[in-house]
């Protein structure tokens, strides 16, 4: 089902690229030795070399690059063994060189393709145009002082990945779906830690709209767009607005827009003639940078397991189906945590605690996986009872909410509150002899064609024995009698 | 003779011998540039007081048997060399004020060898110029005079000041910075020694940047063997720099009087410009005679591309000076100039920080880079400036050396030269194209013109071949036996 918006003279289609910003784990900047850490007091993390004072010059960080190279091997894309260092002149306050150094003509990792799924199961594939490394600006604060501006340094020089996608997005959905399965890649990666909310990963959203079949149409730049709802509602306003301009014969210009959530519109922030010429040049501080194969190769060996091929993995090894696969990957610790409980477990039955009782027990308590009040062994020790026969899958639910409650295992708590399951047949056919004996009608009716009260007799029975009873045997006996 | 008229080479030898003491040495010069900077305007900062204390140190390990290469020599810095603690201008009124809190890795290798700084020496603003009159803290005069006249000359640019104190007397021996022919150019009009090394083989790391993908210091003194000595300090890998090049910094001295035997030496056609004296054309000549005598074969070459060299300079230079000096906007140091709006601020910081010559540049880079016209000059410039390369490392196949005149004319007049940019600029003709090469080159004074005024021929070696460079120089030098004196020197005027 492909997403197209109603206008007045037809039906439109949407075609989005996004150019994401994101932030590279590193101790240090890509420039100099700064602490490229988040927060701290303002300018706390700068170098000479950040403040751009005279005569410094900067020198590459290697672990930036090892990043770099990471993420586009994730990416699936081709590194360019040979890249450069471009200089993007610009004057702001925020930006002490006067210049941003960024990759323009030569990125590190060329094109590469990101894998997203909808939700109605469609996969489709998103292609990668390129990734580059570049410095972040500093922060410039405008509401600090009623008549200046305050500068803070700390981010000035921060190493950046900006992954630019082909124009391959047609929905908001697919764009929530590739911003999430990007950021996915990057937290198993270890590149980025995707937080949105810090600014360490932020979009930059073009739209366009055209009529089906037609060629790209003239598409605006929405900025610096920071969160993945945002980016969603941002490309329906703007593709709706578009949409307008078009069918009141007017011409969408070429520009740069904002998106203001408050007030759902975008507005615009410079037209194409204001647009900053940014003079680039080969930056003549930094040689280019050359890589060896063997050194991408070794890199290559490092990389964890990805969540696409995690998730083939879950469904072969662990004979799971692939929605669940997809939910139990979502997150590194998630995959870690499910894979430590199915070990030499149902891992069928795993994954339906996992992604059921856990989750939903997570959700209610505001934990994630991470500090889960359920360690991945503890709950792995109450499949084993429910495994061994120990307890039976009704008891398993108040165990596991005990547990909760308590952090016991289930062993303790099974043996505290007396739950183990019954298997004596004695017991249970002296049950089943009193429910029957107390519905002789029902028995009547059951004997004279009526099947379905054969579960009103279970639940008698298990009512009865406190639902301790082990259900198949329970069933055996009453077909036996009855 | 005069402490002021020494050679490091023999100041070391007497020092370690205490036929004087650095606190003597050092005290000559501070008084020597008491008596002359007045009217020679060759240092911007002085610092004699530092200078003193650190003679004192100095003193104190010659006294041990400590001495390190440079112990207690007497240095004139550049103003572009970041030194801590001590003003470093650029010669710009946009960091008249600036004091760094570090210290430029050149400087900091001097300092490590014992050398004693007396001062910042005057430049053209920013290192741009030829004559060393666009310094925001007026013109240097050259000490040398000519004949029956006394009309105050350039020095040359943009090392101006440090070629004007070497000769003068106002220090053994300075660092210089060489873009398109800084050092080499002023060394020739003062009657000095300047050597430009390889691109790569002095680290820029604190030396305010010029054209980033040009600048290289080196040293400037009144012997060939005095800039080796200075060299050897100088030069070195530092990872602070990139651009820096890690290779072995071979013992210079040893080159110093190397035989010649069998050495090929290329004579370039295309430096017989129009526009070369007859004087400079007849020193030149003279240098062939001599290097021939000392065993060497001269070989005619060509390097065709020569004349775009100072055209690709003009472009490539300006357009990463536009970029470089985007730093200077007011915000985290040096001078401010305050305005309503961000923009306002920096306009009028810029305009009140900057000279002519240097927003002229700022200008014509800014222009070269600009979206439409990147192609066409910029583009164009980084491909004219490989074929100038190729054209060395091709005629370095067939020679060892090139020899040709550093400058078209010895020095000239103040203000004989200022009202046309083009024409200043085409007192760099003979030393742009090594730059753009990146290839090591130097002047040598090999003897006065018709005026009286000092001339200089350029060697041009192979990368990160300065000895053969210092050998051949030394031969030159000796040949020439140049023992002229400048008309205003610390010997003579006290």
């Amino acid at each position: 089902m492909s997403y197209t918006l109603e206008g007045r003279t037809g039906t439109w289609e949407i075609v989005v690229g996004l150019e994401v910003h994101a932030q590279v784990i590193s101790h240090s900047k890509l420039f100099s030795g700064a602490s490229a850490s988040y927060g701290g007091e303002p300018n706390t993390h700068v170098s000479l070399v950040d403040a751009g004072f005279p005569g410094m010059l900067p020198v590459l960080n290697q672990e930036c690059v090892a990043q770099a190279i990471r993420t586009g091997l994730g990416l699936r894309a081709r590194i360019n063994l040979e890249s450069r260092f471009d200089r993007k002149n610009y004057f702001y306050a925020d930006l002490p060189t006067g210049y941003q150094i960024s990759q323009f003509t030569h990125p590190i990792v060329g094109e590469g393709t990101v894998e997203i799924e909808l939700a109605d199961g469609t996969v489709r594939h998103i292609g990668i145009t390129r990734l580059h490394m570049e410095q972040d600006a500093g922060k410039s604060m405008h509401d600090q002082d009623p008549a200046r501006s305050f500068i803070d340094l700390n981010r000035a020089g921060v190493a950046l990945m900006e992954i630019v996608s082909e124009p391959d997005i047609r929905s908001p959905e697919e764009a929530g779906a590739y911003l999430r399965k990007l950021r996915q890649i990057l937290r198993y990666l270890g590149t980025c830690d995707g937080n949105m909310e810090e600014g360490s990963m932020r979009a930059d959203v073009n739209v366009s709209v055209r009529k089906a079949g037609e060629p790209f149409r003239t598409r605006c730049e929405i900025k610096n767009v920071n969160s993945i709802r945002y980016v969603m509602h941002a490309i329906e306003v703007e593709a709706t607005r578009q949409i307008e301009v078009w069918e009141e014969g007017g011409e969408v210009d070429q520009e740069t827009r904002l998106f203001d959530p408050a007030r759902n519109e975008t507005r615009s922030l410079r037209s194409k003639e204001d647009a900053h010429d940014y003079r680039y040049f080969p930056d003549p501080d930094l040689l280019p940078l050359v890589v060896e194969q063997a050194w991408v190769d070794e890199l290559e060996r490092g990389l964890p397991e990805l969540p696409d091929d995690k998730r083939d993995r879950f469904v072969r090894q662990y004979g799971i189906p692939r929605y669940d696969a997809s939910v139990l990957v979502a997150e590194q610790a998630i995959a870690d945590y499910y894979e430590e409980v199915a070990k030499g477990r149902d891992a069928r039955l795993a994954a339906n605690w996992v992604t059921g009782d856990l989750f939903g027990a997570l959700n209610r308590t505001g934990r994630t996986i991470t500090d889960s009040p359920i360690s991945a062994q503890a709950l792995g020790g109450m499949l084993d009872l429910v495994s061994d026969k120990t307890i039976n899958g009704k008891i398993a639910k108040e165990v596991f909410e005990d547990m909760l409650e308590t952090g016991d295992s289930a062993a303790a708590i099974v043996e505290r509150k007396g739950l183990k399951q019954v298997t004596d047949t004695g017991a249970i056919d002296a049950a089943v002899a009193d429910v029957l004996a107390r519905n002789a009608d029902k028995v009547e009716e059951y004997r004279g064609g009526k099947d379905r009260l054969f579960g009103f007799f279970v639940g008698q029975v298990m009512k009865a024995m406190a639902g301790k009873a082990n259900p198949a045997m329970v069933n055996e006996a009453l077909k036996k009698v009855l | 003779m005069s402490l002021t008229e020494l050679t490091i080479a023999d100041a070391a030898a007497g020092l370690r011998a205490r036929k004087f003491s650095a606190a003597e040495l050092v005290g000559a010069h501070n008084a020597a540039i008491a008596a002359l900077n007045p009217r020679l305007n060759a240092y911007i900062t002085t610092t004699s007081d530092a200078a003193l204390q650190a003679a004192a140190v100095a003193d104190e390990a010659l006294g041990k048997g400590e001495a390190k290469p440079l112990t207690g020599i007497p240095l004139g810095i550049k103003d572009l060399f970041c030194t801590k603690g001590v003003r470093t201008t650029a010669a710009s009124n946009i960091l008249k004020n600036f004091v760094p809190p570090y210290e430029s890795t050149v400087t900091a290798n001097l300092l490590r060898d014992g050398a004693v700084f007396v001062g910042k020496t005057n430049l053209d603003e920013f290192a741009m110029g030829s004559a060393n009159i666009t310094s925001a803290f007026g013109p240097v005069e050259n000490p040398w005079k000519r004949r029956g006249d006394d009309a105050a000359l350039v020095p040359g640019g943009s090392s101006g000041g440090s070629a004007a104190a070497v000769a003068a007397g106002l220090a053994m021996g300075a660092t210089g910075t060489d873009t398109g022919g800084s050092i080499r150019q002023p060394a020739a009009y003062c009657g000095i020694v300047g050597l430009k090394p390889t691109y790569g083989r002095c680290s820029r790391f604190g030396t305010i940047a010029y054209a980033s993908s040009l600048d290289q210091a080196g040293p400037m003194a009144r012997t060939v063997r005095d800039c080796a000595i200075l060299l050897q300090s100088m030069a070195g890998f530092d990872a602070r720099d990139s651009t820096s090049v890690n290779c072995d910094v071979p013992d210079y001295s040893v080159a110093i009087g190397r035989s010649l035997k069998g050495l090929k030496v290329g004579i370039p056609a295309e430096y017989r410009a129009e526009g070369l004296s007859a004087e400079i054309e007849a020193a030149w000549q003279q240098g062939i005679n001599w290097l021939k005598d000392a065993g060497c074969e001269i070989v005619d070459v060509s390097l065709p591309h020569t004349k775009y060299g100072l055209a690709t300079y003009y472009i490539v230079a300006p357009a990463e000076c536009s970029s470089n000096l985007a730093r200077y906007d007011g915000l985290r140091f040096g001078e401010r100039v305050p305005g309503d709006t961000l923009d306002a601020m920096y306009e009028a910081t810029r305009r009140a920080g900057f000279g002519p010559e240097v927003r002229r540049r700022i200008m014509m880079g800014t222009y070269v880079l600009s979206a439409g016209y990147y192609d066409a000059y910029y583009l164009k410039a980084q491909k004219v400036r490989s074929l100038i390369r190729r054209d060395f490392t091709e005629s370095f196949q067939q020679v060892d050396v090139l020899l040709t005149p550093t400058a078209p004319t010895p020095a000239f007049a103040q203000g004989e030269q200022s009202d046309d940019p083009v024409q200043m600029y085409l007192n760099d003709i003979f030393t742009v194209p090594a730059s753009m090469a990146g290839m090591p080159a130097m002047s040598v004074p090999v003897g006065l013109g018709t005026t009286g005024l000092p001339l200089g021929l350029q060697l041009i070696g192979r990368p990160f071949d300065e000895e053969t460079l210092l050998a051949a120089g030394s031969a030159l030098e000796a040949a020439a036996g140049f023992t002229h004196r400048p008309a205003l020197r610390a010997e003579v005027v006290k």
